[in-house]
């Protein structure tokens, strides 16, 4: 039983490993491996301009293909990864970037979550503070009020000595 | 003044539905070009009817044209093709083609068959220079002034409704242009 469990475990994993395999199929690695997780990165993290919702590394365009092809030529030709992308930038625009760069245009983009986040935080200890605080009457009581105040004490404590005698047997 | 305070969310989700209203307009797949009010990129392909030809940037300069991006794999560059055909005979519109990541043989035939719009055409291949322009797919079509500086960019095709907004901007650019 805990063979198979385990048998079982194992083709489950490979299942899982398998999908890596099925991104796109590259025609040659390139000359160092450095070169290569740094082009994997890239592919990640930019965006195929023609099929908006996947990255280079994902999508199967002839236009995607083309952007990855390039990159690699500017990796060979030993550019740095901010120079690949501002390269791309400068041709297609910001939108290439998964991960968008802070400027004024994406201010709200990057900021607005914080915002939010104080804003819920704000209202909660608003909401809890006003739960939590005792009722206490503020200032002193108007005369009437003095008047009824004591009218009411007096009232109760004959109440209860008349009360206590009436249930007496 | 107390209940003010209750219409606080209801304050909150008009705003965000108007917020929300403004996107259904949008077209999701209008991407900014990065390439407006630049020059356009060297380049020097060569020309689909002159074997040996070159054509390179200088094309644009004293003119003002379209660069109109397309191929004979592009089933919408069938549908634009009509359109452009008239554009260039009645409003003498000078139109450069770019027939990209084609072969030449089908686009001649092309050019024979539907018409030919263009004043000039070049092929790009191997899609260097759509590249350098952040071309995506085509049609594409690029008003370029007579300095060679781009000044709009439609990706899609260009019909009566596109040419609406892209042929004034044409006029006026051709109104600023000194008469050769």
């Amino acid at each position: 039983m805990l063979k198979q469990l385990i048998k079982a475990f194992f083709i489950l994993n490979l299942i899982v490993a398998s999908t890596a395999l099925w991104a796109v199929i590259e025609i040659a690695p390139l000359s160092n491996e450095t070169l290569e997780g740094r082009y994997r990165e890239l592919i990640e993290e930019l965006r195929c301009p023609k099929c908006q919702n996947q990255n280079l590394a994902d999508s199967d365009s002839p236009i995607a293909a083309d952007l990855r092809e390039q990159v690699r030529v500017l990796l060979e030709e030993g550019k740095s990864d901010e120079e690949i992308v501002a390269y791309l930038v400068h041709r297609y625009g910001d939108f290439v970037r998964y991960r968008p760069a802070v400027q004024k245009t994406t201010m709200v983009l990057w900021f607005a979550p914080a915002l939010f986040l104080l804003c819920a935080l704000v209202v909660i200890v608003v909401v809890v503070k006003t739960y939590r605080r005792p009722k206490i009457l503020q200032g002193e009581l108007s005369e009437l009020e003095q008047n009824r105040l004591e009218a009411l004490m007096s009232a109760k404590e004959s109440g209860k000595t008349t009360s206590d005698k009436e249930d007496r047997p | 003044m107390k209940n003010i305070k209750l219409f606080i969310p209801f304050a909150i989700f008009v705003g965000l539905a108007l917020f929300l209203l403004k996107g259904l307009d949008r077209d999701p797949n209008a991407l900014p070009s990065a390439l407006i009010g630049e020059p356009v990129p060297a380049f020097s392909l060569p020309d689909l009817h002159v074997p040996g030809a070159l054509v390179s940037e200088d094309i644009f300069k004293g003119h003002v044209s379209l660069l109109n991006v397309w191929a004979t794999w592009c089933p919408s560059c069938r549908v634009e093709h009509p359109f452009l055909v008239a554009l260039a005979e009645n409003e003498a519109v000078r139109i450069i083609g770019m027939d990209y990541k084609d072969e030449d043989e089908p686009a001649r035939r092309w050019l024979q068959t539907l018409g030919n719009p263009y004043a000039v055409t070049f092929t790009d291949q191997e899609g260097k220079l759509g590249l350098d322009l952040g071309v995506f797919g085509a049609p594409e079509t690029y008003l370029i002034d007579s300095q060679g500086v781009i000044r709009a960019k439609h990706v899609g095709v260009v019909d009566e409704r596109v040419w609406q907004k892209l042929g004034s901007l044409y006029r006026q650019l051709l109104a600023e242009t000194p008469v050769e």
